[in-house]
């Protein structure tokens, strides 16, 4: 019963596969695990967009959206067919082929993320030698769409956001990776089944998730950090800085392109959050050795949705940094970290077992972020705050 | 050289001359990303995984955005009133047909080099990883100094640049 639970969407996908020929079986099979990708996330997304405008609503002490369904629960329904229905507005002097074309690539790429992520116990798309590299490939390549709809809309407010992004993205593009190599080290593979595999262990009830040794946990903050910026979300927003730049490199566009780009964005956080929970937390492994029961997909998207809560969560309690703080904390704090991260990573794997390697690898790591927060500190210099625009 | 084989020689061919006939500069560079991603497509269809992939990240989401932008901070997108073909079309295509025939001999005499290959290999990236970190470190190494000298001599030139200006 537990067993069927748990590879219910295994035996589901089998058991409709019966029903054709032998020959075309593998075809519609892949054809069927795409869809319900493309069906499930962007559920998802609608669900967190509610959320995130209910939650925020809520830390901005008002109600948020209250009038569609109750509780305002089909919002995103109306949404959507708003968005449908509105007029698809192309500028007179943009790039008409390119501005068409970047949502698309957008959503292509993002999407294409998933087909590496390992949903539930069987449940990757494909089971790929070098995982972890496609996902990071698929997630460089967003950077071109941000910048083919900044540049394409020909608007100074398009371009300047679309700069931002791509320098933001490059930037924290390095920490990302370098913080995901510290895991991949340990594991010895690229391949994110694997990776789960080896942290789907228990000692004592508990699990071996990386997020539980020195260097896992400095490695989920600095991906957790770098993932922020990666995906523009706030405190790293500033490519679709309103009170700056109208909306960034998606000013000029409407209707269902700018849904597309909306869809792109919160489909990026989702994924961002899917890969920091294969990789540091255990992916679709439960939390507790008495908790495998519970079917392991409800426990990989269960983890999903509390990332998505921290990314609300963060947004409506940080103020938007500004261009010169981010791209220093990305070069002189963030990356001089995840290299030293994985030196970390380096003796913890070839040190012997034993509490001396958690009280080495921790005292490295805490000894030099203190002095790196202390040394980069004592440049600033906080006097009373002035107001210089707003008197 | 299968049916795959040349649509992504197709899609490879007409990136590349797209990035070589446009006008508009930043098409250029859209059309040579186009040109990157099949042949990171060909790699992949030879079941070269790292290189296909490498190739991506690499290609596309550094050296593609790297060229736009380029552009963008010194010309400028718009087209220059005199065209944008070169006035001697003659020297570019010496220098073409000879990197051409260079890399022609180059591979056409790998043949010889390993001449009892009869089934495919397989390449795992644990493999490719295995042979960087023993047989080919000193390479490695030396790649990675001189990417360091390379960045550091930017750091030097953008803070040249800035004392210069005050």
């Amino acid at each position: 019963m537990i067993e069927q639970a748990d590879q219910i969407f295994v035996h589901l996908l089998h058991w409709l596969l019966g029903f054709l020929p032998v020959g075309i079986q593998g075809y519609v099979g892949v054809l069927l695990c795409v869809a319900t990708i493309i069906v499930t996330f962007p559920a998802l997304f609608a669900i967190a967009v509610l959320m995130e405008r209910k939650g925020l609503g809520r830390m901005q002490n008002r109600l948020g959206p209250n009038r569609v369904g109750p509780f305002g629960l089909f919002q995103p329904v109306a949404d959507g067919l708003k968005s449908l229905t509105k007029e698809d507005i192309v500028p007179l002097s943009a790039d008409a082929v390119v501005h068409f074309l970047a949502p698309v690539f957008l959503v292509v790429v993002v999407f294409m993320g998933y087909a590496v992520l390992p949903m539930g116990r069987n449940m990757t798309l494909v089971s790929m030698d070098s995982g972890l590299l496609f996902y990071f490939a698929m997630g460089a390549s967003t950077e071109l769409s941000v910048f083919m709809a900044g540049w394409s809309s020909r608007n100074k407010y398009s371009l300047l956001g679309a700069m931002r992004a791509v320098a933001q993205m490059i930037s924290y593009e390095v920490p990302l990776l370098m913080s995901s190599l510290a895991v991949v080290m340990m594991t010895g593979s690229l391949n994110l089944n694997k990776i789960v595999e080896a942290q789907n262990q228990y000692t004592y009830g508990l699990p071996h998730w990386y997020i539980f040794t020195p260097w896992g946990f400095a490695g989920f903050v600095l991906y957790a950090i770098a993932g922020t910026a990666e995906t523009n979300r706030s405190p790293f927003d500033l490519p679709e800085g309103e009170s700056e730049l109208v909306a960034g490199y998606f000013t000029e566009y409407s209707g269902f392109k700018f849904a597309l780009f909306f869809l792109g964005e919160y489909v990026g956080m989702l994924s961002i959050s899917g890969l920091g929970s294969t990789l540091f937390l255990g992916g679709w492994s439960a939390p507790f050795a008495f908790l495998t029961w519970v079917p392991s997909w409800i426990w990989f998207f269960g983890k999903v949705m509390l990332s998505m809560c921290v990314f609300i969560w963060v947004r409506g309690t940080l103020p938007r940094l500004r261009q010169d703080q981010l791209m220093n904390f990305a070069w002189k704090f963030v990356l001089p970290l995840t290299l030293l991260n994985l030196m970390v990573a380096a003796t913890w794997r070839f040190m012997p077992e034993g509490w001396l390697r958690w009280v080495v690898c921790s005292a490295i790591l805490v000894g030099v972020y203190t002095l790196m927060a202390r040394v980069g500190m004592r440049r600033e210099h906080f006097g009373p705050r002035s107001y210089r625009y707003a008197e | 050289m299968s049916f795959v084989f040349y649509i992504l020689s197709a899609i490879s061919v007409a990136g590349a001359l797209a990035a070589v006939l446009l006008k508009n500069t930043v098409h250029c560079a859209l059309a040579l990303t186009v040109a990157f991603a099949g042949l990171a497509l060909l790699f992949l269809n030879l079941d070269a995984q790292f290189a296909g992939f490498a190739q991506i990240l690499v290609y596309i989401g550094a050296v593609a955005i790297l060229v736009v932008f380029a552009i963008l901070l010194t010309r400028g997108s718009e087209t220059p009133k005199d065209g944008v073909y070169s006035r001697r079309p003659f020297l570019g295509l010496v220098i073409a047909a000879g990197v051409f025939a260079v890399l022609g001999w180059a591979i056409l005499g790998s043949s010889k080099a390993l001449p009892h290959e009869t089934a495919v290999p397989t390449v795992t990236v644990l493999d490719i990883g295995n042979a960087l970190m023993s047989r080919y470190v000193l390479p490695l190494e030396i790649v990675a100094l001189l990417l360091t000298a390379a960045l550091i001599g930017a750091v030097i030139v953008a803070m040249h640049e800035k004392d210069g200006a005050r």
